[in-house]
């Protein structure tokens, strides 16, 4: 207890003065990082740019409003292939991800040793990843188009669903799978028995929660190359067509949106 | 209660686990639909399957360059990279947090008043709203190439996502332990310092160092649009073909996620 | 029947659950295992079916011995050994029905479990069972929306459908009101009964013990203290087994509780 005693008088203080001490210490090691950090930030910023920003806004935006609304007649085909991407890539990833998440879970895994580091690695590298740089790689491989972006979705996806996958595993309830053991089931009717159904909600609400986050993702995917609306919006940006950026923009959070909502309801009605 | 039910006649006759959609048609409806979608999601990607036959090749490369990663050959570039990322995750964390406490504040029901609240409420709706990558095009745009567009960037997605997840955990808060300070007649920052923060510290350091892991790597792919970080450096490998320079940048990449995972582990574990 | 032969069990931490526990349980009778929390009850259930692999010593379930067995073997031998649970352990997300026939898990193969293909003959006598116990216009409701007293009676379902000669029961009635206790532990020895069935039940309540069963083993700190009739359990018996406490209390509502039931 902090107290001490004063020329009789008690004085109480938070902390006590080593505590106190290392605490500013910590506090001004924050500071100086920080501090380092901006310096070196701007540094790199042309501040003439930074000055003249609230006049470039104001030009952007007299030059991309109105939207221009006839040209959503041309981004049907590419809002559908948004959300081919996004629901097929979504799909293949959670089939990757339902062996990863069990080889992963300390309840399941086959080896404590080595599959289960395997398949951590997997979904450490994985989720590390963000799907553009998966789709700057596809690229590379497999050519540009709607594919590559299936697959850097799906890839980037399988590290996420399985993380939450395992962890669902993890927390089963372990009485009912003994009591599935007890009647002389074999190992996949105990799997098929206790486990599955204990995860089932868990694994359809994270199918949905992904799902949602890769429409958002998908909306972008194009920038590189990797189809969808994104397509279209780089090569708006490429030759200024400001009123054609605005309208996708709003597409695109339209899109969001919407998967929003319909991720909420699906996964209120599985709760 | 068994006598309403008569075994005798039940016996026999099979038994079928009872479908998950009651109602045929819909559950037919739902089958088939989604069947239907499949079929015209895969006919309308058009693979070209010659191509990613080609691919493959390119991919072993890939995959074989992950053994013999390249640190040396673009070291500088590398190096200035991954600086200029992990200064823009740390700014962008500090300012994003910064500001999401007091929108955070604004944005709980139980302890704003309505017109705060609506305001608050649709920052975070918009900054949630717009991807990162989508404002970096925006203020790359208007504040020019660099990181100062990527450090605003994550600022402004950092207040979204924290603003948010802080906001409901004062809406859930315990209400009889703020009341109590409130009782005893404090000033609203006094409130707010009794009453909520040490509530909600727990959960606001976990959701900061969560945060600073994910600017660090969104930051990664800023540089793709311009926005400075070690995305520009990883964009010009892949260009050139470079994969052993590729593979270096995405190793260190994915140690460094594991190295903040587990840090992060460590210090949520000391705070509750 | 059952035959437990200096069996085992010491836990990686050190704790000797069971000391070479010696005992045989003749074809058909029921016998309640008593004793303190910690005495190593449950883990003298687990180590027969080996849920719970025991350290050393021999279980033999008829000729059988079961300590040795592949994995395979295990299963087949496991048919024959019912169990019964604390918490029910129902597979929560499952209908009664399904619950029933997971009992049959041992009997079919992968594919027909999976597609829920079961022989008539199971779906046949999992009805009779439910009836029995008085569930079966229950069958297509999940498991988690019955009642704690219904969910026993599925376990016990579970557990007979097997068609064991052997029922391993573990506190059948720890998470049950006393009036759904009596009447679980009543079915339960009438079914045994009536099938001629060998029980050990896992119990900590005496009195109930005492009402039921023929013979009543006292575990304490992994050894067997008393094995007997439930007359023979005296107070001075009582607190060998538990420790010094007021016992006249506890064997005098047994009788109360007799006479009620006899009323």
């Amino acid at each position: 207890m902090p107290v001490t005693d004063h020329n009789g008088t008690k004085l109480w203080q938070r902390r006590t003065a080593r505590e106190s001490l290392s605490h500013w210490v910590m506090w001004l090691i924050g500071v100086a990082i920080f501090a380092y950090c901006w310096q070196r930030i701007s540094e790199t910023t042309t501040w003439f740019f930074v000055w003249d920003a609230p006049r470039i806004a104001g030009d952007l935006w007299a030059r991309a409003t109105p939207p221009k609304w006839d040209y959503i007649a041309q981004l049907g085909k590419p809002i559908w292939d948004t959300l081919n991407i996004a629901t097929l890539g979504t799909l293949i990833a959670l089939v990757l991800a339902i062996p990863v998440a069990f080889l992963a879970a300390r309840n399941t895994t086959p080896s404590k040793l080595f599959i289960r580091p395997i398949a951590l690695l997997i979904i450490v590298s994985t989720r590390s990843i963000n799907s553009l740089i998966w789709a700057l790689l596809l690229i590379a491989i497999i050519g540009p188009g709607v594919f590559a972006g299936v697959i850097a979705i799906a890839i980037r996806s399988v590290g996420f669903c399985a993380k939450l996958l395992y962890e669902a595993i993890e927390e089963i309830d372990d009485t009912q799978v003994e009591a599935i053991t007890a009647t002389g089931a074999s190992r996949w009717q105990v799997m098929a028995y206790g486990i599955v159904p204990q995860i089932l909600p868990a694994f359809a609400g994270i199918a949905v929660f992904r799902w949602d986050i890769n429409i958002r993702e998908s909306t972008v995917l194009g920038l590189v190359g990797a189809g969808g609306i994104g397509l279209q919006l780089s090569a708006s940006l490429n030759v200024l067509a400001w009123p054609q950026v605005s309208l996708i923009l709003l597409v695109i959070l339209v899109a969001v949106v919407v998967s929003e909502w319909v991720s909420a309801k699906v996964r209120g009605a599985i709760i | 209660m068994s006598d309403t039910f008569d075994v005798q006649a039940r016996l026999g006759k099979p038994w079928k686990k009872p479908p998950f959609v009651r109602r045929a048609w819909l559950r037919w409806t739902l089958i088939v639909g989604f069947v239907a979608y499949l079929v015209a999601a895969y006919l309308t990607i058009d693979i070209n399957w010659t191509r990613v036959y080609e691919g493959l090749e390119r991919g072993k490369q890939f995959v074989l360059a992950f053994t013999s990663p390249d640190f040396t050959t673009r070291s500088g570039d590398i190096y200035a990279g991954m600086v200029e990322s992990i200064v823009m995750t740390v700014t962008s964390s500090v300012v994003g947090i910064a500001i999401s406490i007091p929108i955070a504040l604004g944005a709980a029901r139980n302890i704003a008043p309505l017109p705060i609240y609506l305001i608050c409420r649709a920052i975070i709706a918009v900054s949630r709203a717009l991807q990162e990558i989508i404002v970096a095009i925006l203020l790359v745009a208007i504040f020019g190439f660099g990181p100062l567009a990527g450090f605003l960037t994550l600022s402004f997605a950092t207040i979204g996502f924290l603003a948010k997840l802080l906001a409901e955990d004062i809406e859930s808060m315990d209400k009889v332990q703020a009341e109590a300070i409130r009782a005893s007649g404090a000033k609203w920052l006094q409130w707010v310092n009794y009453g909520i923060q040490p509530q909600v510290m727990p959960r606001l350091i976990g959701l900061s160092i969560y945060r600073f892991d994910i600017n660090f790597r969104e930051s990664a792919i800023l540089g793709l649009v311009g926005a400075g970080g070690i995305g520009a450096t990883l964009n010009t490998a892949f260009d050139r073909y470079e994969y052993d320079t590729a593979a270096a940048i995405l190793l260190i990449i994915i140690v460094i996620v594991m190295a903040l995972e587990y840090l992060s582990g460590i210090i949520r574990a000391r705070v509750q | 029947m059952l035959r437990l032969d200096k069996l085992v069990k010491t836990y990686k931490t050190g704790d000797q659950a069971l000391k070479a526990v010696e005992l045989e349980i003749p074809e058909g009778q029921v016998v309640a295992l008593i004793g303190p929390s910690g005495a190593g009850k449950s883990t003298l259930i687990r180590c027969i079916n080996r849920l719970v692999e025991p350290t050393s010593g021999k279980v033999y379930l008829g000729t059988v011995e079961l300590t040795g067995l592949s994995s395979g073997a295990l299963r087949r031998e496991r048919r024959r050994m019912g169990m019964i649970f604390q918490e029910y352990a129902l597979v929560e997300r499952l209908s009664v029905m399904e619950n029933v026939l997971s009992g049959r898990l041992g009997y079919v193969g992968f594919w027909r479990s999976f597609l829920r293909r079961y022989p008539q003959s199971d779906v046949d006598e999992a009805f009779r069972l439910l009836d029995r116990v008085g569930l079966a216009h229950m069958a297509d409701k999940r498991a988690d929306e019955l009642s704690g007293g219904q969910r026993q009676r599925v376990g016990i379902c579970r557990a007979l459908i097997q068609n064991p000669a052997l029922l391993l029961v573990d506190e059948p009635t720890a998470s049950l009101d006393p009036k759904t206790s009596r009447q679980i532990m009543r079915l339960i020895c009438e079914l045994c009964k009536e099938r001629g069935l060998a029980a050990i039940i896992n119990i900590h309540d005496v009195a109930l013990a005492q009402m039921f069963v023929q013979r009543v083993i006292g575990l304490r700190l992994g050894a067997v203290e008393f094995d007997g009739p439930p007359e023979g359990l005296t107070p001075e018996v009582l607190t060998t087994i538990y420790g010094e406490e007021d016992w006249e209390a506890t064997i005098e509502a047994v009788e109360d509780d007799e006479d009620e039931a006899a009323e």
